[in-house]
């Protein structure tokens, strides 16, 4: 029978589905405020200390523009720099990662899955190294082929209705051949670089300087607010696109809107950073395991992804005896769990 | 809640690629009551209502709502008059009931507008009306497919629409549950006023549970009119190829349908 599980004949009133709604929003803003301080707090923390430390007071003087000795050059030419691309590029990737993984609905389709930072990083990687291009230029091209990629492997996977998995195998096969050709265009590098070479192979911080973050920081103050117009289009959509086209919801423009700002971050980040490894395929599942389910992801991802880059460039620096790259930090993080979701959509065919 | 509206198709072409699925259909929407669409499978029942809620592009003809053709509306205020819920919506995972039936606001919501009370009564109202209140903390993954179901239909409740587009609202459920879902929805129909559109395969069902009963053929309509016009042997085996016997429904005087199978048949034809 299944009387015993017919619910109460009971009602709920406005005042009870507000609160239900307070509590999930206070838990969000209580996520956010928290993630926002541990950003705040990292950055500091990575530019006081390395190998000389400096006191908070200086730190800030060198911000405020007082000559400082020492300091000003350590600090204000290399620590502050490549801190701020660090928060930056994490912001871009954390936000770009999600807004894929949630208009696919499934977490392996983040774009540093399936080939969209490979494509950017293959494309900055020859400009740079083989045309000697600059800045600007090297992001116009990351972005090219950022969204060439995406158009490849959305092509690809296309046969009446783009189906997940279709998408995710075709996009981690290109993302191979891309990775083995930004390898060849290192290999015929004038003079061979291994600092160059993890940037485009696994991403970097090494040597950033302002004139790489600028490009960055434009991207993100323009694109992120169109991602977020976006979030409420995006949310709906994940019912489905009759669904969501149903409840007034254009979807192909919501599609076409979200794709090009998130590859667009994407590439940007990747033109100056390299394809930080898993950033963009973490932030997303770890924000939603801390904000719970039914809220919007963009804001949290993003400052997942930027606390993400901030602490493993630090760790990468300091906390061996070997300075390792920020992308091999975060890629020791992010295997593991890469191989668990693959194992999991094996064994259930399930999906986000 | 009523107002009088209109819902017509006029000379309604809509297909897929190159091939063309609903074929210079003329419709008008009865208005007020419960219509419900039966046809045999894929001869356009989905597409007609995804035509109908701009879902489709049509290739040629129009829908007109309110003497305005659905193409030209814009897509949310659209969706403040009509709404649909289609055959197979898919749950974010772990998304709780409440949340889930909070999203059917999306037309009434602006781009960065906050929550108003309003919307939270229409969830409560609605959560109310599908009996479903006791489940609003619930992730929707962990129900019965019938307290599922339940929950779509508050969604499409919450849209708060005057009239209500649903594609098969009774698949996957056994025959109480599904009698429950279209209680519901003649609660819906009766007390608010609400002009509803089912797509349903039960013949018996549907000629119960219609006021008006329109029997689609190769994306035309057959047949419109009550379930006693509409449900006869010559219809049925128009529309589904097949031999029955039509009887009278004590329990409903509503027409009733015998198929004929090709065994166990012990009446002459
Ligand atoms: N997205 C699509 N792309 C291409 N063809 C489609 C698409 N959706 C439906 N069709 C085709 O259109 C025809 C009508 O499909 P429709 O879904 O309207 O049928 P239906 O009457 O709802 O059937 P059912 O009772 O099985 O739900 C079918 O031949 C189907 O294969
Ligand atoms: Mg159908």
């Amino acid at each position: 029978m299944t009387a015993l599980q017919a619910p109460p004949r009971l009602g709920i009133t406005a005042g009870e589905i507000a609160q239900g709604r307070r509590r999930r929003t206070a838990r969000r803003r209580l996520v956010v405020g928290v993630l926002a301080a541990l950003i705040v707090a990292a950055f500091i923390v990575s530019l006081c200390v390395g190998q000389t430390t400096y006191s908070p007071r200086e730190v800030l003087g060198v911000i405020l523009g007082q000559d400082i000795d020492g300091a000003s050059f350590t600090v204000g030419r290399l620590r502050l720099p490549r801190a701020t691309l660090a928060v930056i590029a994490g912001l871009c990737f954390g936000i770009g990662g999600v807004t894929f993984q949630t208009m696919l609905r499934n977490p392996l389709a983040s774009p540093d899955i399936i080939g969209i930072s490979a494509g950017a990083s293959a494309a900055a990687a020859f400009a740079i190294i083989t045309l000697g291009l600059g800045a600007t230029q090297v992001s116009i091209f990351a972005i090219i082929a950022g969204l060439g990629i995406a158009l490849l492997v959305y092509g690809l996977s296309f046969k009446g209705g783009v189906v997940g998995t279709r998408l995710i195998l075709i996009g981690i096969g290109i993302a191979a051949m891309l990775d083995s050709l930004t390898a060849y265009v290192l290999s015929k590098a004038a003079q061979w670089d291994l600092q160059e070479a993890s940037r485009w192979l696994t991403g970097s911080l090494n040597g950033a300087r302002w004139s790489e973050v600028v490009p960055v920081a434009i991207a993100l103050a323009v694109l992120a607010p169109v991602l977020l117009t976006q979030s409420r289009n995006l949310s709906t959509s994940q019912l489905g696109d009759d669904a969501a086209a149903a409840l007034g919801v254009r979807v192909e423009r919501t599609r076409i809107i979200v794709i090009i700002a998130a590859v667009g971050l994407i590439a940007f980040a990747t033109a100056a950073a390299g394809p930080i490894a898993f950033v963009a395929f973490l932030s997303g599942p770890i924000a939603a395991r801390i904000v719970g389910p039914g809220a919007s992801l963009l804001i949290p991802s993003a400052l997942v992804g930027s606390l993400l880059v901030v602490t493993a460039d630090f760790l990468g620096q300091y906390a061996f005896n070997v300075r390792y790259p920020v992308g091999v930090i975060t890629g020791v993080l992010g295997a593991p769990y890469l191989v668990y979701l693959i194992v999991r959509t094996n064994r259930s065919g399930g999906s986000l | 809640m009523t107002t009088a509206h209109t819902l017509n198709a006029l000379d309604l072409t809509v297909g897929y690629g190159d091939r063309t699925v609903v074929e210079g259909l003329d419709l008008q929407v009865p208005m007020g009551g419960i219509s419900v669409i039966v046809g045999a499978n894929a001869c356009g029942k989905s597409t007609l209502l995804r035509a109908m809620s701009r879902l489709l592009a049509p290739r040629g003809g129009q829908v007109v709502l309110d003497g305005r053709a659905v193409h030209q509306t814009p897509a949310k205020e659209l969706a403040r008059t009509l709404g649909l819920l289609p055959q197979s919506p898919t749950a974010p995972e772990g998304i709780t009931v409440a949340d889930l039936v909070g999203r059917g606001r999306h037309p009434h919501q602006g781009l960065f507008s906050r929550w108003t009370p309003a919307d939270d009564q229409a969830v409560a109202d609605a959560l109310t009306a599908t009996e479903t209140a006791a489940l609003a903390d619930r992730p929707v993954d962990e129900l019965s497919g019938g307290q599922r179901q339940r929950v779509w239909i508050a969604m499409a409740l919450a849209q708060q629409t005057d009239i209500l587009l649903l594609d098969e609202p009774t698949t996957f459920l056994d025959v109480s549950h599904q009698l429950e879902v279209l209680d519901l929805l003649t609660d819906l129909n009766r007390s608010r006023g609400t002009t509803i559109v089912i797509v349903l395969h039960d013949l018996n069902l549907a000629a119960r549970y219609a006021d008006h009963l329109i029997a689609l053929t190769d994306g035309r309509v057959h047949a419109l009119g009550t379930p006693a016009e509409v449900l006869t042997e010559d219809t049925i085996r128009a529309v589904f190829g097949l031999d029955s016997r039509v009887v009278v429904d004590p329990t409903s005087n509503k027409p009733l349908m015998l198929p004929l199978g090709r065994h166990h048949t012990t009446t002459e034809r």
